[in-house]
């Protein structure tokens, strides 16, 4: 099994994710430059957090358009695992690979903190290991954080079963005041109808030993690698 | 030639920095304002080479497909020949 | 086109005086020419030359063991041991952003990342210290001075969003540093940024070029006419006019500095480059005239191969520009294509525009024409140094701020009070809005004494913060700055570090005046005894002069930004009580030290008075005994008493933090002094340590063993904040209570109310 951390110009939170990936989960993990046109050989590929391009036109806007982003939809729709952390998750709406889009957090500023948000889906192949209701303890760090999108879509995301991860209080109740950032229900993650693309605003790479104060995060990546030990094992 | 291209929000989406602008103005003294939408504006200079039609439609591909975000976003042109 | 003719009006609006105007023509052995002469006068300006503070600056310590490059490189540099340097540096970017706060801050936030990443360090941590004017006025205030507490709000809120807008993005993390506010910081906020890196000691590079006849390349940013004369501009008082200069505020582009950061070390790692410097202050100038001095060569430059943004800009112009994200780089000979593919690949140009030369000279071209051509020596070496008059300032004795008596009631309005102070109060309003815990390094979050990062896969982890206090610098320099120093150490070693070295930001108002000159002498020797006692030396920093509007000058400000390292992880300690039934203890003992304190200015309306007494010896000692009791793993929490005294010290302990509620504690002080002294005063040289009841003795020991006061003074328990002063109940408040009223104080002054409005809609 491999991971791949795509580094767009402005990317910085690339080297934290691999960092997380090969010494914490213990899994081999390369960088995907940009400009590459395919995802190589990697098995997962995470879109890691930073400002691609600067942000200066919207979060997102601009690295969708990178060469590597026709790999990663076309890796998609084969079914390959893609998780977008905060910078990646504003890139796979824009692209399309996610409904929705982020917009200015409600305060007008930029927000890094310490949230809890709370397991909504376990049928995922990122959230497998996890239990239901169950409340993480992840760092945020975004000024463009507040998800949005028509009544539709969010119905249709809850329908499905497609909001992943929900900001709540360290008991798991979902109120207004543990909303960081004025996103619609409270939304933190969701996935894909076909589940095998993630887009979350907390960073749980940020959240993986327990030196720098929670390791919940790791519950995230170590589902991935489950997954993909299954899928190798069933293959 | 030029073109100004104009992106704001959709009504339907909430604008907390037009209404944190609205407030302020307001705080100072000014009356009578009774909304505020921020938005962004792009000038694009335009190769001399192509029409009004062309470049009309070549700047709207870029701002439908760019500039702005078609889910929270709609966006206006204007070409210098228009005025 | 046709050049302005160097005239005696020219030569004045240049900031040069007559006597400088004739060295140069001596130095020259003719008439400067425009483009000459504006050369000279940016690197003649203070901000360049430090012509009023090197006399000064000789003073201080620069050298000790772990220092592998001390002042004059663009950061000094430490060993940390491991095969591992570490470069820092803090600067100021004042007089910008007063003009214009956001852009004034984002690009001294940019500078100094330059400045560490120049050296062959990756940023790792960032850090500022800030001083504004007041945020709130009496409610008997004039029009004018609620003007001025709005204008102070909007520059305190733009400077923070600009620094985290630029730090954000760059993918540093600011992890720390202060906030501080008094009334001659409102026409002079202070931004002092603070930037560390690490590298490899084999990766040092330094900013020289040397190597005749190796290129000299241009990389990142267009030259545009942003910012002509900033140099001078931080080198002159602030009149009414301040608005009207506004067109020469730089703009800073985050994105574009990431991408160089990148492709930078990528090319110094692959051995391309032999010299490198960020073109800062003074641009193009500085950094070509200031390479070639270190080197003993000299630097020419074809000023139309240089990467422009704007069409006719003359030669001027481009050797003036301050245009943001810049560098120059001396490439080895023949290895010119690697190093600009380096920079394609992160989608920059890299342009030679010249080369190394055998003498001394600094030499710029256009159309083949010489346009300049002066003695880099004559630039730097050659600069004018003054050693400015020195008058002690008159003044009357000092008022006594002794034995203040007060009623229990006042004390306990009091603490609510101070606890309120915005000095004192809850900083998160500024540091969320920072990315604190980007690179997944910061071991201790903004908060607490000191930040903590750790470096990766390494045992040891680097400690640091920033300290300044101008209340007692004002009263007196010299035991002024001895005491922040002091306090910087304090600061380290309560969080389990021992202090390795510092780099130093001297804020002062106009050189020109005998009595700054005076504050600054008595700084730089306060400081200097300090840093003997503590082995910590200087290894650079800045000095910034002329923070003085319409005559009317900031206190003295030395900023300290000091530096330690963490053994190991264990011996990380915070500053939080971590459970009941706990013993706090407190090292070292309290005297009569209410002169110049918060308590005074707060509650007597007083800012003089003599200032705490620091007996350096005593000091180091309490110091020394700290880092061995938190070494033997006898505490679970250690906190520094300094702003508003050991009542501060206790509640600060008390707060939450991360994952970990409030908890609460019953102090008992007793002794001779009044209540106030007791609770208040801001004696230094104490720590409050709390630990498990079974390592006290053990403690004690070892405080006795380093000749230093320690006793028990109460225990952790409950959710209430107590404190008896002998005997009778001083303090008594749920701690929520007096964490939310420290908490909501920023916030209340800050936030737009619209917002409220906006959210409650």
């Amino acid at each position: 099994m491999k991971f791949g951390v795509v580094m767009f110009p402005g990317s910085n939170c690339d080297h934290d994710t691999y960092h997380v990936i090969s010494k914490v989960i213990g899994q081999p993990v390369d960088f995907i430059w940009h400009r590459q046109s395919a995802v190589a050989d990697c098995d997962a590929v995470i879109l890691p957090g930073g400002f691609s391009y600067g942000d200066y036109l919207r979060t997102g806007a601009i690295a969708r358009f990178s060469p590597v982003m026709g790999a990663v939809k076309e890796f998609a729709s084969r079914g390959g695992l893609v998780m977008g952390i905060c910078n990646g998750f504003q890139i796979l709406c824009e692209a399309g690979l996610l409904p929705g889009a982020l917009l200015r957090n409600k305060n007008l500023k930029f927000i890094c903190d310490h949230v809890n948000i709370r397991v909504e889906a376990t049928d995922t192949p990122f959230t497998n290991r996890c239990q239901r209701n169950q409340v993480l303890s992840v760092p945020i760090a975004h000024g463009d954080g507040n998800y949005f999108c028509d009544e539709q879509t969010l119905a249709e995301l809850q329908r499905e079963n497609r909001i992943l991860f929900r900001y709540s209080d360290a008991d798991g109740r979902i109120t207004a005041e543990a909303n960081p950032n004025g996103s619609l229900d409270n939304i933190a993650g969701i996935c894909n109808r076909e589940r095998n693309v993630l887009g979350m605003m907390p960073h749980p790479e940020r959240a993986s030993e327990q030196q720098l104060g929670s390791s919940d995060g790791r519950i995230i990546f170590y589902s991935v690698a489950d997954t993909l030990a299954e899928l190798a094992k069933a293959s | 030639m030029k073109a100004k291209i104009y992106v704001t929000l959709k009504p339907s989406v909430l604008d907390p920095q037009g209404k944190a602008i609205h407030h302020a103005v307001e705080t100072i003294g000014y009356h009578g304002i009774k909304d505020v939408r921020q938005g962004k504006y792009f000038e694009v200079t335009i190769e001399d080479s192509f029409s009004p039609e062309e470049a009309r439609a070549e700047i709207e591909r870029m701002a439908r497909d760019v500039l702005a975000n078609p889910i929270i976003e709609d966006f206006r042109v204007e070409l210098d020949s228009d005025s | 086109m046709s050049e302005p003719l160097v005239t005696t009006e020219l030569i004045r609006s240049h900031g040069l005086t007559g006597d400088e105007y004739g060295r140069i023509v001596q130095l020259l052995g003719r008439e400067p020419n425009y483009t000459e002469l504006g050369i000279f006068s940016v690197m003649w300006s203070e901000h360049c030359s430090y012509k009023s503070s090197r006399v000064h600056l000789r003073r201080l310590p620069t050298t000790g063991d772990c220092v592998l490059q001390g002042p004059g490189e663009n950061a000094g540099v430490v060993d940390i041991g491991g095969g591992l340097a570490a470069a820092f540096k803090i600067e100021s970017h004042n007089h910008p952003s007063f003009i214009e706060p956001y852009q004034g801050a984002a690009t001294g936030i940019g500078g100094i990342l330059r400045d560490v990443f120049t050296m062959g360090a990756r940023p790792l941590a960032a850090m500022n210290s800030l001083h504004f004017g007041p945020l709130s006025a009496g409610d008997d205030a004039s029009a004018e001075e609620r003007a001025t507490v709005a204008r102070n709000r909007s520059i305190m809120a733009g400077v923070v969003k600009g620094i985290g807008d630029y730090g954000n993005a760059f993918g540093v993390p600011t992890i720390g540093g202060e906030v501080r506010f008094a009334e001659c910081y409102s026409r002079n906020p202070l931004v002092n940024a603070f930037t560390l890196g690490l590298m490899r000691t084999e990766h040092i590079l330094y900013g020289r070029a040397t190597g005749v006849g190796n290129p000299v390349i241009y990389v990142g940013a267009k030259t545009g006419r942003d910012g002509i004369h900033g140099a001078t501009m931080a080198s002159e008082e602030f009149g009414e006019e301040a608005g009207s200069k506004r067109p020469t505020v730089q703009v800073g582009d985050p994105f574009l500095e990431k991408l160089l950061l990148e492709a930078c070390l990528e090319a110094m790692r692959a051995g391309a480059i032999v010299g490198i410097q960020d073109m800062g202050a003074a641009g193009l100038t500085s950094s070509s005239c200031e390479m070639g001095s270190r080197a003993g060569n000299g630097v020419e430059i074809d000023i139309d191969l240089v990467p422009q943004r704007e069409a006719g800009m003359t030669p001027y112009e481009i050797m003036l520009s301050e245009s943001q994200e810049r560098m120059l780089i001396v490439a080895v000979k023949g290895r010119e294509r690697e190093v600009v593919d380096i920079f394609k690949k992160w989608e920059l140009d890299a342009v030679v525009i010249g080369r190394v030369t055998g003498d001394d000279h600094l030499r710029v071209k256009k159309n083949g024409a010489i346009v300049a051509d002066i003695s880099n020596k004559a630039l730097t070496d050659a600069a004018p140094v003054y050693d400015r008059a020195i008058k002690r300032p008159e003044r009357g004795p000092l008022t006594e701020v002794t034995q203040v008596e007060s009623s229990l009631e006042e004390v306990d309005a009091t603490f609510m009070r101070i606890v309120a102070q915005p000095a004192i109060a809850a900083k998160e309003w500024v540091y969320r809005q920072y990315d604190h815990m980007v690179r997944t390094n910061t071991v201790v979050l903004p908060g607490s004494d000191a930040a903590v990062i750790r470096i990766k896969e390494k045992r040891r982890l680097l400690a640091m913060t920033l300290d300044s206090n101008a209340r007692y610098c004002r009263v007196d320099p010299r035991a002024g700055a001895r005491l922040v120093v002091a306090e910087a150490c304090r600061n380290l070693v309560a969080s389990g570090a021992r202090p390795l070295a510092l780099t130093n930001c001297l804020n002062f108002a106009s050189p020109e005046r005998p009595e700054v000159m005076w504050q600054f002498s008595e700084v730089i020797d306060g400081m200097a005894e300090a840093c003997e006692v503590f082995g910590t030396p200087v290894t650079g920093g800045n000095v910034s002069f002329y923070n003085e509007t319409e005559g009317r000058g900031i206190d003295p400000t030395p900023v300290i930004g000091m530096v330690g390292l963490v053994e190991e992880s264990r011996h990380i300690t915070t500053q939080w009580f971590k459970a009941e039934d706990r013993a706090i203890v407190l090292l070292g003992f309290t005297a009569d030290d209410l002169g110049a304190s918060c308590y005074a200015l707060e509650m007597l309306g007083v800012a003089d008075g003599r200032v705490p007494q620091l007996d350096l010896a005593l000091e180091r000692r309490v110091q020394e005994a700290c880092l061995k009791i938190i070494q033997a793993g006898l505490v679970e929490s250690a906190h520094d008493c300094s702003d508003g005294g050991l009542a501060v010290a206790i509640a600060e302990s008390c707060f939450s933090s991360y994952r970990r509620d409030v908890i609460g504690c019953e102090v008992d002080l007793e002794g001779q002094l009044s209540a106030a002294a007791l609770l208040f005063s801001e004696t230094p040289s104490r720590i409050v340590l709390s630990a498990l009841e079974g390592n006290i003795n053990q403690i004690l020991q070892l405080a006795r063993e380093h000749e230093v006061a320690a006793s028990v003074i109460g225990r952790t328990r409950g959710e209430r904040l107590v404190i008896n002063v002998n005997g009778e109940r001083a303090i008594d408040h749920p701690v929520a209570e007096v964490e939310s009223a420290w908490r909501i104080v920023l916030p209340r002054l800050l936030e737009i109310p619209s917002l409220v409005a906006a959210e409650e809609k």
